[in-house]
């Protein structure tokens, strides 16, 4: 379906070195031509809508459209055009596949994209790595996995300096690379989306819009998608006890850094200290999350997404699952023998989700929030079609 | 939650049910909904496969709405009175304005029974805003639309069997008794059945798919063409009318022309079945459109396009080869939407008639004569603005502007054919009629009978009207029929 048109601005595009739309790209755009001529979806999410504000899809407004998917499904099940009718449309799968390649695209630096190829052995190598790097450091310092307990506690088997100097620099590299990548997208995605400034109006609505994961509401407020054609909020709420799990955590860390470096006051801290609780609920909130996702996941209509991105979910689901799990049987088992070799899968794991985060799941928060936000942006500007009146 | 939903999916289904739904789609459905909810075991009976269930349903999108004031996604008002005269003007008259009205009346409380069984409704979609007063629009369409019923008639145990055809009827003087069914399996293999019912509801669609009945029922034109070999059909390729010509052979009064159909001008690229809603081309008012002899044929202008698309099916049906040529300029892109298939495109209109294979001196002569005519004024697409033609024939009523800028575009339309309007003749209670007398218990809804209230033309929303205010009714009185006693309600109480 390349037009002469198409052809002509691929061939500008070339000119200005710009790159042509690679195969998964044509195929989003050739079901946009379709979808922008229907419509019928338009009520579902930010997707249809933004879609309708364009006749063309040059590869910016593609990743920007891919990138704003939810993958929620009802568009899918809603098309009278998905297979096995001929123009085979499936506008979750076709974006999916796109946005698959938007995270190894935008990789930095560059030749680590590639590791989202293979996310599942990625993932697999990063944990294999963290835990043998930290079982070895039990073993040198312990001489045996099961010796405790530890008189002193964590910090008598790994010094608080030793771990900031293991975490901190691959964590500062992470966000590092994370934000180089997810700032060249930003740059690439704002001209396409009208090339206005983001306002605080905006940013308030696209941060809503993320943390309350409105698009996994199907536009009635009655859920998604997951095994067939019925709602379900199940995706949604187990994705914010993941989210908001994975945060309290995060926060528990934080509050802790604060509570060592301004107070003095150093790990373990008891049961109704701060950090503890925000600890506590969080893992928990974490687990459950994650073997839902898990659940929801396996159980996913085989229509719905790019099946070759699985392991790279299911690879991110499990780690932060193991993430959680060993961090709560650490805080239980703490006066026991377990607890350097559980301290050590604990280190281990939490090392290889640092490794991972700029090429892995992790970034699809990230970039589908600039989405959002160009979103946001772009749908306070006038349109620049007027196809009121047909 | 599957599970329970899955429970209707039964292996053997019971032999015999109160009532037997023959289709599967809108009207079927709401049949099958409202007979279950007053007490009445129901099995349906789709003949399509479960991937292309629902008919022309799955290709609808809004359902015209009758109301006194705003409701929801509804703006201000449409009255009964207006709905009625809006369907007086695009019938010409032919109409049963009893049935009309019974449906307009309908409209206006359906809704909520909807949303019950899991409809959802929108505003009115981007390039269709004119529709925001009259038509209410489903969320995610008529598939979504589809997908809700199915999944509510599942949950209340209603028997759904898909690749199911039925074939004929047994009847016993105006007494429906049994319905002869062909199951087709995934294997190809075929398996007969006779299935009895206590009353049974025709909602199998019309005959549009029949390509075969269309050819006949258009005859040669003067030509000697056959203009239906050049017809696309727009939804179902189920739809073969198997069970309208059963019926009419077998006695049953029938109402309609078999040429009279809502048909639509639409991309010529189109698939022979299912293209659905995209493949209408929609620039049609803003240039103009010529025949294969490279000659205007009617006023492009007229009216609003959303008051005119229906009648450019059968306009391009008279002419010539079946085929029109939808002629734009660059002044028109962005302001109509975006057709699924690129046009045809060039930096001369010499070169656009070469590449849509038109006589290159008399699409020049045409373009140059509107050209000359038109008297261009304030152009406002938005409303019926004074550009026009003067001393062209034909004219040219509204915005007419010059063919004049680079690069010119051209899209080749032919008819494509929504659905036929020949069906059983029935009255307020859709008793199927035989020799003017109503069957006790054999009832019809939906396309198969839409000839009662469209007897030609069409205005948007208007089948999904029909097919929900008579599904409805059917239902009930086939619930009626089957328990007598037993029936848990009144037939009128359907708000």
């Amino acid at each position: 379906m390349t037009s002469l048109d198409a052809l002509t601005r691929e061939a500008v595009a070339l000119a200005n070195g710009a790159l042509p739309l690679t195969a998964a790209e044509s195929e989003v755009a050739r079901q946009m031509q379709i979808c922008n001529a229907c419509r019928y979806c338009e009520g579902f999410c930010a997707v249809f809508p933004a879609m309708t504000r364009r006749l063309d899809f040059g590869k910016a407004d593609i990743h920007y459209l891919a990138n704003l998917c939810h993958n929620c499904g009802a568009c899918l099940h809603a098309c009278q055009y998905a297979p096995p009718h001929e123009f085979a449309v499936n506008v979750p799968q076709s974006l999916a596949v796109v946005r698959g390649q938007t995270y190894a695209d935008y990789a930095w630096p560059p030749a680590l994209g590639a590791l989202y190829k293979s996310n599942g052995l990625t993932v697999s190598l990063a944990l294999a790595a963290g835990l043998a790097l930290f079982l070895v450091l039990v073993m040198l310092r312990q001489g045996s996995l099961l010796s405790g307990p530890v008189a002193g506690g964590f910090y008598a088997l790994f010094p608080h300096n030793l771990m900031v100097s293991l975490f901190a620099p691959i964590f500062v590299f992470s966000v590092l690379a994370l934000s180089l990548g997810v700032w060249r997208f930003w740059q690439d995605l704002t001209p396409a989306t009208s090339g206005a400034p983001l306002t605080s109006p905006a940013a308030a609505e696209a941060a809503q819009h993320a943390l309350k994961l409105t698009y996994l509401d199907g536009g009635h407020g009655e859920g998604c998608h997951n095994e067939d054609d019925a709602w379900t909020h199940a995706r949604k709420r187990c994705h914010h006890l993941t989210f908001y799990g994975f945060m309290l955590c995060f926060a528990a860390t934080s509050v802790a850094t604060v509570y060592h470096y301004a107070f003095g006051w150093s790990a373990p801290y008891a049961l109704p200290s701060v950090p503890k609780l925000l600890g506590a609920v969080g893992g928990v909130s974490l687990l459950i999350g994650t073997a839902g996702l898990w659940r929801l996941n396996l159980q996913r209509h085989p229509m719905h997404g790019d099946a070759a991105q699985k392991p790279m979910d299911l690879g991110f689901i499990a780690l932060l699952f193991f993430i959680s799990l060993t961090g709560l049987l650490l805080w239980l088992m703490a006066a026991t023998v377990g607890m350097p070799l559980l301290l050590a899968l604990h280190l281990g794991a939490v090392m290889a989700l640092f490794l991972t985060l700029p090429y892995g799941k992790f970034a699809h928060g990230v970039f589908r929030t600039v989405a959002l936000l160009r979103c946001a942006v772009e749908k306070r500007q006038p349109s620049r079609l007027a196809l009121g009146s047909d | 939650m599957s599970n329970v939903r899955r429970s209707s999916q039964i292996k053997e289904p019971l032999m015999t049910v109160d009532v037997l739904i023959i289709g599967g789609g809108n009207a079927a459905l709401c049949a099958a909904l409202m007979a279950r909810e007053a007490g009445a075991s129901v099995r349906v009976l789709e003949s399509a496969p479960r991937d292309w269930r629902g008919g022309n349903s799955m290709h609808t999108r809004n359902l015209r709405c009758m109301h006194d004031a705003p409701q929801d996604v509804l703006v201000e008002s449409y009255p009964e009175e207006e709905f009625w005269q809006d369907l007086l003007k695009v019938t010409g008259g032919i109409t049963d304005e009893n049935m009309a009205r019974l449906a307009i009346r309908r409209s206006a409380t359906c809704r909520p029974w909807m949303l019950k069984h899991g409809v959802r409704f929108q505003p009115s979609l981007s390039g269709a805003l004119h529709t925001a007063r009259t038509n209410a629009f489903f969320m995610g369409g008529g598939k979504a639309l589809v997908n809700a019923y199915y999944r509510s008639a599942e949950n209340l145990g209603v028997q759904i069997q898909y690749n199911a055809e039925v074939e004929e009827l047994d009847m016993n003087d105006g007494h429906f008794v049994a319905a002869h069914v062909v199951h087709k399996g995934n294997d190809g293999a075929v398996r007969r059945e006779r299935v009895t019912a206590k009353a049974c509801v025709l909602a199998a669609g019309g005959f549009e798919s029949n390509i075969k009945w269309l050819r006949e029922a258009w005859g040669q034109n003067a030509l000697g063409e056959w203009p239906a070999d050049n017809f696309l059909i727009r939804g179902s390729r189920y739809n073969q009318g198997t069970l309208i010509k059963h019926m009419i052979d077998h006695g049953a009064d029938s109402i309609g022309d078999p040429t009279q159909a809502h048909m639509v001008a639409i991309d010529a690229r189109a698939p022979l079945y299912d293209g659905g809603i995209c493949t209408r081309i929609d620039c049609v008012s803003l240039g103009v459109v010529v025949n294969r002899e490279a000659k205007r044929f009617y006023d492009e202008g007229e009216d609003f396009w959303p008051k005119r698309y229906a009648i450019w099916g059968r306009l391009v049906a008279l002419q010539p080869g079946q085929i029109g040529y939808s002629i734009i300029d660059a002044k028109a892109i962005g302001r109509f939407m975006p057709p699924v298939f690129p046009g045809v495109k060039a930096d001369t209109l010499s070169e656009l008639a070469h590449q849509l294979g038109l006589d290159e001196p008399t699409f020049m002569q045409t373009l140059h004569d509107f050209n000359q005519a038109c008297r261009v004024g304030t152009f406002d697409h938005t409303r019926l603005d004074d550009c026009h033609t003067e001393g062209l024939h034909p004219v040219k009523t509204h915005w007419a502007r010059p063919i004049d800028t680079a690069p010119f575009y051209g899209y080749a339309v032919k008819p494509g054919i929504t659905f036929t309007y020949l069906g059983m003749k029935t009255n307020e209670t859709t008793a199927v009629h035989f020799g003017g007398q109503p069957s006790d218990n054999l009832f019809v809804a939906g396309e198969m009978m839409a000839g009662n209230v469209l007897g030609k033309g069409y205005t948007a929303g208007v089948g999904m009207t029909i097919g929900t205010a008579f599904g409805r009714i059917a239902g009930r009185h086939a619930a009626k029929a089957a328990l007598g006693d037993a029936f848990a309600g009144d037939v009128h109480d359907i708000a």
